[in-house]
């Protein structure tokens, strides 16, 4: 029997398959689904920072505070008492999720700025989160902004994180960041429990129609994957805190080339997405297979064997590796040059 | 121990009719929709009456429909209530008859208000209730917020044992909406007062098939006059059965009542008879004044109807010789008013009989409409009664220098209970939250302290920038004081908005030593020399302490964005020191936790922390202690060049000085002029548009949103241009259609604006390298407003470009035509304006409105605002608003006058033809008048035709001149909102489209009441949260445009200019053109939505594409031509309704509260919408007629 277990912001997973933060995690019956196909752990999907003040500005203007008027319009909307806000919602389908569930759920919290938000991470861990998701989705566009500075706002949410809560919390990252390993290691001084590479900034497309900024949400590509081998087998030789892979996993080869690389849990949303949450005991089974003929016992084993520091070939990861590629990319003949 | 409660009269009351009733049938009207909505929200939260059951809680389709849903449930064995006020009390009426007449036990609670006369007014006094009295209806005065309470458990209970409905009321927004700390009446004691074996007995009487009765029977002169006097016993016996729940309610609550309270000195002389809270007024000058030995006294009448006679002369002291007795309403010609006449009655009958000597009985008005009654008022009155000869009628609160009946009094007069109590007075913004926060700041003192606590709250009537005053007192006693509080009184003035120092006399309440508290950004060194001259005056001259606070730097600072209720809060409570500060503070954030409960910790968090910032950013300024102003004005006025009404009457109306304008200023007949609405410049944008001239494509749409007519078009040619000031923009007219040479201008009326940037969201044109500038960008006001108030007095002074040249059916052709309604007193931002104003461009000087009661009338024509105006030529919209149930019908009448009018001049010019000429006889009497152009052509005909009649000797010609403007041809336009189309109004509305009458009815469909609040109408879509459907309304809107169009003759149009402005204007021109009813029905966005109004054409093209409000067009026209007369204008819904709906608050808000139901309803109105599509486009797929040969 091979033994898929593995260790994830110190707890102990039976296999390395997480569906990552999405919208099937907004629903219990697809968290239950998700569990039945065979998923180790789940992260629900995020609490915003900016739904959390969207909400609180549309409470505040047209709810509780409507008088905008004269006498005779006081205000417009019933007092619906004392319904239930974002923060609370979310609470409720985190307790939900944990009473019905038997894999640890991990909440998400995605913001950029310290508004106060970052303390709503007590809540989520008073209400049964076995580990926190840092989802810092900052994109640094203020050219007073220096790159120190915007790793220092990722270390200062984290600390003020920390501060709160006694649960785990794992960094979500973006791939932004001009020397990560030099980053991780301050993440993990500052107390991360591990890494989540890479967060996927939504791009805005332009409409030509209407000369807008629109806002689209493209699924990833197994593409995309290739990002993350690189960084985790880098990191996986630098840091002994959790590495977690998300993006461009659609199927066990991914999987498997990410745990090689030294990733202790794969995250899982877009092929999810694309097959439902069925797909992830497809590719759970694959896993199996693919070691099963490897001769793998566990993903223990396997896991980090192919990170930097285990390659014979290191420039393989770095910089070599780019002028192969360059030059495996050779025009046919008759090709003008 | 008693539990006190701190809320307003209409909770209070609603509180208690709630739980005794199983039916509450309900309609809103102003002050009395409150009542309704407690009911509603306690329904919608499952909150149980007295017999464990929520009570069923119907919103029907006008007080005519409550009353009969109410007497139905009350024959059938219910027990029901309503509420209501003014003219929604008069809609009652009938069934008040009828339920008399039947004995049936119910109790109508009412906010009295005045009646609409020559001008509507949502204000309170008696005239409502007063009109009731020959209702068979018992008629029960509370006269505070504390009575509001008991007296509705005392009449429910005497209901029940006598039989006879009770109307209980008390006084619209005096006591309806004055908060105030009240003992609550325990629930022990409301089942202690309802006896269930009345109940059953009501039951009992109940119509059932299984012991069948026949009620409501026609009757004849043999038995009918018997019948009416079988009941006198019950009436005989009521007032004891009053009495007894009043003494059964003493024994339970301590709280004692007689039908006739008397207050003050046992050896009275002069007496004043009042009902309602002016009682409270006089009952507190009562003790001032006997304090001081004066032998006065108040006699508090409860019960008016039944009137028990003997029990109120009972109550009056022998020594009594001169009573006043006030009545708060007017029965013009009248020999004075019912009160005063009730207690003239008993008194000569008792006099007759040598019971007692007659004493000198005076009757006075006081009150109408909320006019303020004050000591002063109450003690000029018993100084008259002390004269050798008072007047036998007189008024008090005006100066009447037309037939003198007015008292004077001294304004300065205070009383000692007025003294000893602590006042504040707060300005602010409808939107600040001032008020909110002050009713809160009641609470806590209310809860925290032993000490009684009263707030009443001033709002003026515009929908954009209203200013809200708090008039709030606090004291160690139960708070009389039924009046603002007094100039020279409030120990703490707070203003919450620094533009206001400007614009009002902000220190007149301020005592000598007190507090003006100033949220101001200048810093606190600089506060001082920022100040206006006056102010620094005031403050001097006063002696008041100064302090600042820069709440919006600290809301800012606590992430709080521009909220400043809370921050304002707490500078009152910290400067104050009503409670120790610390527990201040711990109370206002205790207050915070409960309002944002589970809805939001982080603001609850947000707002702690502002707390705490507001102590820090809180300072006293020093200032120089002398007077250093030299001899600066501290007041100027530029009144020149006005006209005289304006002058005399809207400004001084605009500065808050109407209550010292005297009788004779008023019109005699409610007439006013137009156009004042001008005269008013506002200024409350913050930023304005800027139009940039070079981008511009000169389409229009900026002016055809502009919800204000606060951005204008107009073409010139260009030595028009010659004088104009150096920043006015004017570029050539893009447009071949104009003679070259032509320029145009987009021009912003910078102090009319109210900066709700829809023209900006409107503009299609961007700056190919930046895609951010527009042809029209938002700038901040205050650098733009002296040289745009040139460049726009410039503009209006263009000369008008000739309509005839114009391409009307164009966009920006109709655009450079002038709005002939413009500055309304509407939201920023409002959905419903556009339509007006385009109508006025397009046909406004030959207009005639009729408006129904809502929005549009109080936008429309609010005192002094008078927005439509007229063209260069003096001729504009006439308006006029009669009810709201009627203004179809109102506006048939004015097409009747028309055509009759015209009808008679047609024939005057045949009969004097030989004298006028024949062929312009002829020409007048065929001319066509349909088109524009048409009109034109016979006002120039009815010129010569009256140049002509001077000349000429026809005996018919004099008689001729007077009816010769009606030769014109007139537009009626019939407008109103969807609580009067759908609701209230519709029956009307559909007789009129019934018949052929030229008319065009246009529907500002918000799909709520939006006037009173936001209140559900049958064109609430389903889905929508609103006032009365507080869980979401489950059916479909009615699909008015729909019905209107099978009558076949109509033309029937639904547009919505956000979505579709081309075709808003099509729609609007073709409706004109048909000579028969034409009906629009008009998408209006309105920020009950809970939207904010900057994104209106947004959401109106969201509504369009969503399927929400398809377009379409039936135009009987096409019929005739054997076309199929539907078109379908707009496409198969191409979003989801979910994306709509999750847009606005008020589908949204479902979500959050019930989320289930949110699903299900949300499923529904996408079924809905499809539904709806597909049934036009089966309409629009119809094969044509052919033609009959």
């Amino acid at each position: 029997m091979i033994d898929l277990s593995t260790d994830y912001l110190g707890l102990r997973l039976k296999n390395p398959l997480v569906p990552s933060a999405s919208p099937l995690s907004k629903s219990l019956d697809s968290l239950l689904l998700l569990e039945d196909a065979g998923a180790a752990a789940v992260v629900l999907h995020s609490l915003y920072e900016e739904e959390l003040i969207a909400e609180d500005a549309m409470t505040e203007r047209f709810l509780l505070h409507g008088e905008l008027h004269d006498a005779e319009a006081t205000g417009f909307l019933p007092d619906h008492g004392n319904f239930q806000g974002a923060l609370e919602r979310y609470l409720e389908h985190l307790r939900l999720a944990k009473l019905r569930l038997g894999i640890p759920v991990i909440a998400s919290l995605n913001g950029v700025t310290p508004s106060g938000w970052i303390d709503l991470g007590k809540e989520l861990q008073s209400a049964g989160a076995d580990a926190l998701e840092l989802n810092v989705y900052h994109v640094a566009a203020d050219p007073l902004e220096s790159g120190d500075a915007v790793e220092a706002r990722y270390v200062a949410l984290l600390t003020e994180l920390r501060r709160v809560v006694e649960i785990p919390v794992v960094m979500k990252l973006s791939p932004f960041f001009s020397s990560l390993p030099h980053f991780v290691q301050r993440l993990e001084e500052a107390g991360a429990a591990g890494v989540a590479l890479f967060n996927r900034f939504f791009q805005p497309d332009i409409d030509l129609q209407t000369r807008e900024m629109v806002e689209q949400l493209h699924l990833s590509s197994r593409e995309e994957a290739l990002l993350r081998i690189r960084w985790i087998a880098i990191l996986r030789s630098h840091t002994s805190i959790t590495l977690a892979a998300t993006g461009g996993v659609y199927g066990h080869e991914e999987a498997m080339k990410l745990l090689l690389a030294g990733a202790d849990v794969v995250h899982l949303a877009s092929c999810l997405l694309a097959h439902g949450p069925a797909h992830l005991g497809h590719i759970l089974r694959g896993m199996a297979a693919w070691m099963e003929e490897g001769e793998y016992a566990s993903v223990a084993q396997l896991k980090a064997s192919m990170s930097l520091g285990h390659l014979r070939d290191p420039s393989a990861l770095v910089r070599q590796s780019y002028i192969r590629v360059l030059d495996s990319f050779t025009p046919r003949a008759g090709v003008w040059r | 121990m008693s539990t006190y409660l701190n809320l307003d009269g209409n909770e209070a009351a609603a509180r208690m009719a709630y739980l005794g009733s199983e039916v509450i049938a309900i309609y809103p009207i102003t002050p009395s929709s409150n009542m309704g909505e407690w009911a509603d929200e306690w329904a919608a939260q499952g909150k149980p009456n007295l017999w464990g059951v929520v009570p069923r809680i119907i919103e029907m389709q006008s007080e005519g429909g409550a009353a009969g849903a109410l007497h139905g449930a009350l024959t059938s064995g219910a027990l029901g209530t309503s509420f209501t006020a003014s003219q929604g009390l008069l809609l009652f009426v009938p069934n008040l008859y009828k339920m008399a007449g039947e004995l049936t036990p119910f109790v109508l609670h009412v906010a009295a208000r005045a009646l609409a006369t020559h001008a509507l007014s949502i204000f309170g006094d008696h005239s409502d209730v007063m009109a009731c009295r020959a209702t068979g209806c018992a008629l029960l005065a509370s006269n505070s917020v504390q009575e509001a309470q008991d007296m509705a458990l005392i009449a429910q209970a005497a209901t029940l044992a006598g039989r006879i409905p009770v109307i209980h009321f008390f006084d619209g927004f005096r006591s309806s909406h004055e908060v105030a700390k009240i003992v609550a009446v325990a629930p022990d004691t409301v089942r202690a007062m309802i006896d269930d074996t009345l109940v059953a007995a009501h039951r009992a009487r109940a119509l059932s098939p299984e012991h069948p009765v026949i009620r409501g029977t026609a009757q004849n002169p043999d038995v009918f006059f018997q019948s009416r006097e079988r009941i006198n016993p019950c009436y005989d016996a009521f007032p004891a059965i009053v009495q007894a729940a009043m003494d059964r309610f003493a024994a339970l609550t301590g709280r004692r009542y007689r039908l006739f309270d008397y207050v003050g000195a046992s050896d009275a002389e002069r007496l004043i008879v009042v009902m309602g809270s002016a009682a409270e007024t006089v009952e507190e000058t009562v003790a001032h004044l006997t304090a001081r030995g004066e032998k006065v006294g108040l006699l508090k009448l409860r019960l008016f109807r039944p009137l028990a006679v003997e029990a109120m002369l009972g109550a009056i002291p022998d020594s009594v010789t001169r009573i006043a007795v006030l009545d708060r309403c007017k029965e013009p010609g009248a020999g004075g008013e019912p009160l005063y006449k009730d207690v003239m009655t008993a008194f000569a009958e008792a006099a007759a009989d040598g019971r007692r000597p007659m004493p000198r009985i005076i009757g006075g008005r006081y009150g109408l409409a909320s006019k303020e009654f004050t000591p002063g008022m109450v003690k000029a009155i018993f100084d008259e009664l002390r004269s050798a000869y008072p007047r036998r009628q007189f008024t008090v609160g005006i100066v009447d220098d037309v037939t003198h009946l007015s008292v004077e009094w001294d304004a300065d007069f205070r009383t000692d209970a007025s003294r000893r109590l602590q006042h504040a007075v707060f300005w602010g913004l409808g939107a600040d939250g001032t008020v909110s926060a002050n009713k809160n700041s009641i609470k806590i003192v209310g809860e925290a302290t032993a000490l009684h606590a009263q707030g009443y709250f001033v709002y003026d009537s515009k929908k954009s920038g209203a200013v809200t005053v708090s008039h709030l007192r606090f004291g160690p006693d139960p708070i009389r004081s039924a009046y603002l509080v007094e100039e020279g009184m409030a120990g703490f003035v707070a203003c919450h908005q620094t533009v206001f120092v400007e614009r009002y006399d902000l220190l007149a309440h301020a005592a000598p030593g007190g507090v003006f508290l100033l949220n101001t950004p200048v810093a606190k060194d600089a506060v001082w020399a920022s100040l206006p001259a006056a102010m620094r005056a005031g403050i001097l001259s006063r002696g008041l302490r100064l302090w600042v606070i820069d709440a919006y730097a600290v809301a800012q600072q606590a992430g709080m964005g521009r909220r400043i209720n809370t921050i304002m809060q707490t500078c009152f409570f910290a400067i104050s020191g009503i409670l120790p500060r610390g527990e201040a503070l711990a109370a206002i954030k205790k207050a915070v936790d409960k309002t944002y409960g589970k809805k939001s910790k982080r603001l609850a968090d947000l707002n702690h922390k502002a707390i705490d910032l507001t102590l820090a950013g809180l300072h006293e300024v020093s200032f120089p202690g002398l007077l250093d102003l030299g001899d600066a004005a501290l007041d100027s006025t530029a009144a020149a060049d006005l006209p005289p009404f304006v002058r005399d009457f809207t400004l001084p109306v605009y500065r808050g000085e109407g209550n010292r304008l005297p009788v004779s200023a008023m019109p005699l007949d409610g007439t006013f002029p137009s156009g004042t609405a001008r005269h008013e410049k506002r200024n409350i944008a913050l930023e304005i548009p800027v139009w940039e001239a070079d981008l511009c494509t000169q389409c229009g749409k900026c002016v055809f949103v502009c919800p204000h007519s606060a951005i204008r078009a107009r073409a010139f040619p260009l030595e028009a241009a010659t004088d104009a000031p150096p920043t006015f923009k004017h570029v050539p007219t893009r447009s071949k259609d104009f003679p070259s040479g032509t320029r145009i201008s987009y021009q912003v009326a910078p102090e009319d604006c109210t900066g709700c940037g829809d023209c900006v969201e409107a503009c299609p044109i961007h700056d190919k390298s930046n895609i951010s500038r527009l042809a029209v960008n938002m700038a901040p006001l205050a650098p733009l407003r002296d040289a745009e108030r040139a460049n726009f007095d410039f503009f209006l002074n263009l000369p008008e470009y000739d309509r005839s040249q114009l391409k009307q059916g164009t966009l920006p052709g109709a655009m450079l035509l002038d709005p002939l309604f413009e500055f309304s007193g509407a939201c920023a931002g409002c959905g419903e304006t556009p339509y007006i104003r385009l109508a006025t461009q397009l046909f406004g000087d030959r207009m005639l409105v009729a408006n129904a009661t809502g929005c549009s009338s109080i936008y429309g024509a609010n005192l002094p605002s008078t927005p439509y105006t007229v063209n260069g030529a003096g001729r504009g919209p006439a308006w006029s608003n009669s009810l709201f149930e009627d203004n179809a019908e109102f506006g048939l009448g004015m097409r009747l006058a028309a055509d009759q009018l015209m009808l008679y001049a047609k024939m005057l010019v045949k009969e004097t033809a030989t004298g006028i000429g024949g062929d312009l006889a002829e020409a007048l009497i065929t001319a066509d008048q349909r088109p524009e152009a048409g009109i034109r052509a016979q006002r120039e005909r009815v010129a010569e035709l009256r140049a002509r009649l001077a000349r000429c000797d026809h005996p018919r010609a004099t008689e001729l001149e007077s009816v010769a403007e009606w030769l014109i041809r007139r537009s009626v336009w019939i407008i109103g909102g969807d609580g009067w189309a759908y609701d209230i109004g519709y029956g009307g509305l559909d007789h009129v489209l019934a018949l052929s009458h030229d008319v065009n009815i246009l529907v500002l469909d918000t799909e709520v009441y939006s006037n009173t609040g936001g209140q559900t109408s049958k064109a609430t879509p389903v889905g929508a949260v609103a006032r009365f459907s507080a869980g979401g309304k489950a059916t479909a809107k009615k699909d008015l445009a729909r019905i209107a169009s099978d009558y076949g003759h109509v033309y029937v149009a639904t547009v919505a200019y956000g979505a579709k402005d081309v075709h808003t204007l099509k729609v609007f021109h073709e409706a004109e053109a048909y000579a028969g009813p034409s009906l629009i029905v008009a998408y209006s966005p309105c920020i009950a939505h809970g939207v904010d109004m900057l994104y209106n054409q947004r959401q109106q093209d969201m509504a369009v594409k969503s399927g929400h409000w398809p377009l379409f067009r039936h135009d009987p026209r096409l019929e005739a031509t054997g076309a199929n007369p539907f078109k379908l204008d707009s496409a198969a819904p191409s979003q989801p309704m979910q994306a709509f709906m999750d847009s606005e608050t008020r589908f949204a808000m479902l979500a959050r509260s019930h989320p289930e139901v949110a699903r299900q309803l949300a499923a529904e109105a996408q079924q809905e919408a499809d539904r709806r599509y597909r049934a036009y486009a089966e309409l629009a797929a119809r094969p044509a007629t052919p033609k009959p040969e």
